[in-house]
Order: structure tokens, then C-alpha cells, then sequence
């Protein structure tokens, strides 16, 4: 895919005269554009005509109340709502980089590979620590093992658990504590060096110190990535990200930089949330 | 505070009641196992040891069955084989004998060891090949329908169907319609088809019981869902696939009734690996343990001489199904501990 904002300056000047061509939409790697979409559990419908568009290399948080569909709407950015057989998207469209992921005949592994996927119950494969961080590399072919070394070093530098782990890792990665185990599926999901990182609630099991450390982490990680992170704590989606949508009921109530939404909501139902008066 | 219900005492004494009720029940079962094992180790050990080094009967594990002969000569009652006999016979020059000849009771059973080990190695391993592919389908690709609910009353059913019934179907089909005679591989398709279903539930059981989060962590990394299945469900399932195919494996070694039209042999000389060419092979019929057990049992005529080698049949053949078992058992054990589940 060509990235429309690399393209050189030069050749939008030589359409200058002719009729005006359509409104070209700036694509821009890691952007999400969401168009009024509907998402169905069976007859039961969780989302409702949402559109946002993500920004690319920036931090945006789902806030809500539980069942309000930011899971879902997450779930939906890397299709993983294709494993379950009664869920199915009605209506509207998801574009990563212009490209609509639902289009028939998209390549779905392809598409999770550049849209990584942090769950809320940190899920370390029962294997070493330097085979959790290799197995999207080797899934995806990389056979090389200085490669390979590199990329785990890299990765596991990138979620700030080098230093912890560099001693051990060849032992199971069950063995390490629960905020070392997310950084580990962090540094999984980095290895295969994604251009989004998809967060369902990263923080939910751990304890303080740990979630600072994640928090931190996330920080870091927009400089190179597009992050999207559901979260039930309203203080991390103050703390740690750029934009802010908030979901009620299956739909995107507001969306903003999260200064505005935090300082001077526009919608009373949201500020109702987030200074703790229901939800 | 509540005072004690005046039915109390009834309680009480129901509650023990019951108690040794259910206490008595697991008794009997441990009664009645400890009698079986102790009457075929007691009685097949007088055939399978010796009082003699190297205490094992070693004849009676290497050498086939044989006729044994029972006469009197010169004031003494003698038991020979075949080959003893003969090589009597010999020896005595001219000497008549009036021997009684009774079926099969001297010699030893080491074809039937082999042919039953043929056999449970072949059926086993077509039961797994297709059992577990079908438990990944229903586990892993299969949708909830009408048509996978069909199939899942179908994998009940078979697994209700009686032995017998599966040894009359193998004999129709593989035997007389399909023309492979008395065969291992008759053998293998009707003993793999029996423990299909058994090994079908357990594998997908198995499969299940991975955690969904294994396979969303896999496929959120671009892997496919066949490299997840393969790489990230199928290692941690195998585990309990193996418990599984344990009883299987046991299942097939012990059942008569689909061999006997389908496989087994009451005698042959020759061993399994005496044939010209691989097609003789796996079209030969084999001796097989149980259904020795049964010739011996019920088809050559009673007397104090055939004791010896139904015992023996049967302690050697309860020693090699809990080698099975056991085997089984430390490789699961092993490979669950390389895997640090």
C-alpha cells in the first residue's frame, strides 16, 4: 500500500487546472477511520453508528460503563470478531490506512500482523520467553536466528522488561509476575512490528506499580505506533492518552482530545461518567 | 438461636446410613477386583514363573502353542509338547504309547503377544490419525449446526454400538465386500473404528480445555488458524489426548468379538514376519491374545492340563495391557513437564 503522504508535494501541483479531482483523503500509515458503523450479537445489537476517525501515532482511549461496546468496537479493528459465529458487523465500514478491513478477500492474518492485539487477561504462551517474543516472527517465516535474536532483544527493550528478563530467557514465561507477563504479550505484539497496537483493558489484573510501568510504556510506544487502548480506569485514559471517545449503550457519545473531554465535556451523559456520577 | 430440630436423631442416623452405604458400595468394588487380580495372578503364576532360575517360564512366552501329550510309561505319567514328544519318540524306538493329545495347552502364546500387539499398534494408530483431524474439525472449524449436531448423536451412537456388532459390520465390509479375508488390516478398521468415538470425545475435551486466550494471543500475531492450531492448541492438547487413547489402547487389546470374524486365528505356524512380500503382510491373519484366551477357554475340551495355559494367557495378558497403561501415562507425564503447562 502506498502511503499517500509520502508521495512528493510536486504531483498534486500538476492536476492544478483540471476539473477538481476528488477530495483525495490524506492516508497516513496507522490512521482508523470509522463510518457509522453497526455491530450485531445475533438480533442483538451492541454498537450503533459509530464514526471516529483514530489518529495516527497518538494514544486514544474507549472509556464507558461495561457492556457499552468499546471491547467490541476494539475487537472489531483487527477482525477478531470474526471467531465468534453469531457476530457480524450490519452496517458502515473500518478503513486502516484507507484500506476497508471487511472488503471480501482482504488477507485477515495479514491484517492482524500490522494490527497488534494486547489482551485484558495477559495470555503468555506456555513456552520460554524468548519463544513467546519469536512466535509471530517465526509464525511469519523469519528463520534467521540473528533475526531473530535481534528482534526479541528489541522488543522486550521496547516493553521495558530487557532488564528483567535478559538473564532468564529460555525459561517459561509463565514464571514471571503478572505486570512482567502483559509486558511480555506487549513485546509479543511488538516483535512483529505492528503499525497499531490494539489495548483491551492492559492494566485491569495488575497492581499499581505495574500499571505505572504500563502506562509509562504506552507513553513511549505512540512515538512509533498507533494506540488504541480500552480501559475501565478513567485516571489512565486521563494519564496516558491523547484522544478520548466515550461509549454509552453501543454508541460513541463523544469523541475529543482528551484535555476537553476530562476538562469541559460536551455532553452532560459524559461528564456524568467521569466525575463518577453513574456508570 | 434456633434449638435443635426434633427430628435430629433421625438425621443423624439417615446421614450415617447413608454414608456406609456409599462406603460398602466402593468396598465391594475393591473386593471384587483385588479377588479377580489375585485368582489370575495366583493361578497364572504357577504357569508364567518357575521355581527354577531364571523363575520365568521363558517357553511359555517365546515359543507358540503347542499339543500337549499326556501318557504313562514304564509306571510315570508324562506331559510333553509337540516338540518333546517327537524328540521322544525318538529316543524310545519302538515303544507304543496310548497319549492323550489336548489342544494348545503346551508351548506358549508369544504369536498371540505379537499378533495382539500388530494389531493394537495399526488400530491405534489409524484411530488417532482420523480421531483427533475429526476432533480438531468439530473443535476448531466446525460451526454450531444442525449438521454438527447430527454428527455428534452419530459419535454417541457408535460409541454405544456393542463389539460384537462392530465385528459383524467389520466382517461384512472389510472382510467379504471389500475381499481382505481374515486380516490385520480387517482387523486394524474394525478395532479403529470401535475406539474412534472414544478418542473423538476425548481429543476434542482435550482441545477445549486449552485456554481461548492461546488462540486469540496466536491469531492477533498473524498467525493462521492452522499454524495456531498447530503451534499454539494441538502440543497442549496432546497431553490429554494420550490419557485418552490409553483407554483405547487398553479397549483394543482386550476386545474378542471384532476379531474374531475379522483378524484372529485360532493357530498358525508361521510368525506374522514370515511372509514373502509387505502385501502378505498386513493381509495375514495373526494369533491374538484374548481370543486365545477364548479358544482355550471354551473351545478344546476341559481337563486339569488346559488350567495352566488360560491363567497363564490371562496374567500375561493383564501384565502387558498395565505396561500399555503405564507407558502412556509416563510419556503424558513427560510431555507435560517439557511444557511447563
Amino acid at each position: 500500500m502506498v502511503s499517500v503522504a509520502e508521495m512528493p508535494e510536486s504531483t498534486s501541483q500538476s492536476v492544478i487546472n483540471q476539473p477538481a479531482p476528488m477530495p483525495e483523503r490524506q492516508v497516513e500509515r496507522g490512521m482508523i477511520e470509522i463510518e457509522h458503523l453497526d455491530f450485531k450479537y445475533g438480533a442483538h445489537q451492541v454498537l450503533h453508528d459509530v464514526s471516529l476517525n483514530i489518529p495516527a501515532r497518538a494514544v486514544t482511549a474507549f472509556i464507558g460503563p461495561s457492556g457499552c461496546g468499546k471491547t467490541t468496537l476494539l475487537r472489531c479493528l483487527n477482525r477478531m470478531n470474526d471467531l465468534i459465529d453469531i457476530a457480524k458487523i450490519s452496517g458502515g465500514s473500518i478503513r486502516i490506512e484507507g484500506v476497508d478491513i471487511n472488503a471480501p478477500g482482504l488477507d485477515v492474518v495479514d491484517l492482524r500482523r500490522r494490527v497488534g492485539m494486547v489482551f485484558q487477561k495477559s495470555n503468555p504462551f506456555p513456552k520460554s520467553i524468548y519463544d513467546n517474543v519469536a512466535y509471530g516472527l517465526r509464525i511469519a517465516g523469519v528463520t534467521k536466528r540473528t533475526l531473530i535474536d535481534e528482534a526479541v532483544e528489541k522488543s522486550l527493550r521496547s516493553a521495558a522488561l530487557w532488564e528483567e528478563v535478559k538473564d532468564r530467557l529460555h525459561v517459561s514465561g509463565y514464571g514471571l509476575s503478572g505486570g512482567q507477563q502483559q509486558r511480555l504479550c506487549i513485546a509479543r505484539a511488538l516483535a512483529v512490528e505492528p503499525e497499531i497496537v490494539l489495548m483491551d483493558e492492559p492494566c485491569s489484573a495488575l497492581d499499581p506499580i505495574a500499571t505505572a510501568k504500563v502506562e509509562e510504556l504506552i507513553r513511549q510506544l505512540k512515538q512509533e505506533y498507533t494506540i488504541v487502548i480500552v480501559t475501565h480506569n478513567m485516571q489512565q485514559a486521563g494519564r496516558c492518552s491523547d484522544y478520548t471517545g466515550f461509549f454509552y449503550l453501543g454508541r460513541l457519545i463523544e469523541f475529543d482530545a482528551t484535555a476537553k473531554i476530562f476538562s469541559n465535556p460536551g455532553q452532560r451523559q459524559t461528564e456524568e461518567y467521569i466525575t463518577g456520577r453513574f456508570g | 438461636m434456633i434449638s435443635a430440630p426434633a427430628n435430629a436423631r433421625r438425621v443423624r442416623l439417615l446421614q450415617g446410613g447413608v454414608f456406609w452405604l456409599f462406603r460398602l458400595a466402593t468396598y465391594f468394588i475393591l473386593a471384587c477386583a483385588t479377588y479377580i487380580f489375585l485368582d489370575i495372578g495366583i493361578k497364572g503364576s504357577r504357569t508364567v514363573f518357575t521355581s527354577k532360575p531364571p523363575f520365568i517360564n521363558l517357553p511359555f512366552l517365546t515359543e507358540p502353542p503347542q499339543t500337549l501329550y499326556v501318557f504313562d510309561y514304564e509306571g510315570k505319567k508324562e506331559t510333553l509338547s509337540d516338540r518333546q514328544f517327537r524328540a521322544w519318540k525318538l529316543e524310545h524306538p519302538g515303544v507304543e504309547v496310548e497319549a492323550t493329545s489336548i489342544a494348545y495347552s503346551a508351548g506358549g502364546i508369544w504369536p498371540c503377544i505379537v499378533g495382539t500387539a500388530l494389531l493394537v499398534i495399526g488400530s491405534m494408530i489409524l484411530a488417532l490419525g482420523i480421531g483427533i483431524s475429526s476432533a480438531i474439525y468439530l473443535s476448531e472449524y466446525s460451526r454450531n449446526g444442525p449438521l454438527i449436531r447430527l454428527v455428534r448423536v452419530a459419535i454417541l451412537n457408535l460409541a454405544g454400538v456393542p463389539s460384537i456388532v462392530f465385528g459383524l459390520f467389520g466382517f461384512g465390509l472389510f472382510v467379504i465386500f471389500f475381499g481382505w479375508n481374515v486380516s490385520l488390516i480387517a482387523g486394524w478398521f474394525t478395532l479403529g473404528l470401535m475406539v474412534l468415538p472414544a478418542i473423538i470425545t476425548a481429543s476434542e475435551e482435550s482441545l477445549r480445555a486449552v485456554p481461548q486466550g492461546l488462540r486469540e494471543g496466536s491469531l492477533a500475531l498473524g498467525a493462521s488458524k492452522w499454524q495456531t492450531i498447530r503451534k499454539n492448541v494441538l502440543p497442549y492438547a496432546l497431553p490429554g489426548i494420550l490419557t485418552s487413547s490409553i483407554l483405547g489402547i487398553a479397549r483394543v487389546a482386550g476386545e474378542t468379538a471384532p476379531i474374531m470374524f475379522t483378524a484372529a486365528y485360532a493357530m498358525k505356524d508361521e510368525m506374522p514376519w514370515q511372509v514373502a512380500k509387505f502385501t502378505d503382510f498386513i493381509f495375514q491373519g495373526v494369533m491374538a491374545l484374548p481370543y486365545h484366551i477364548y479358544v482355550v477357554s471354551s473351545k478344546i475340551p476341559q481337563n486339569e492340563y488346559t488350567e495352566g495355559v488360560q491363567y497363564g494367557g490371562a496374567f500375561v495378558f493383564l501384565f502387558l495391557v498395565m505396561l500399555i497403561a503405564l507407558t502412556s501415562i509416563i510419556l503424558r507425564e513427560r510431555s507435560r513437564s517439557r511444557l511447563s503447562w
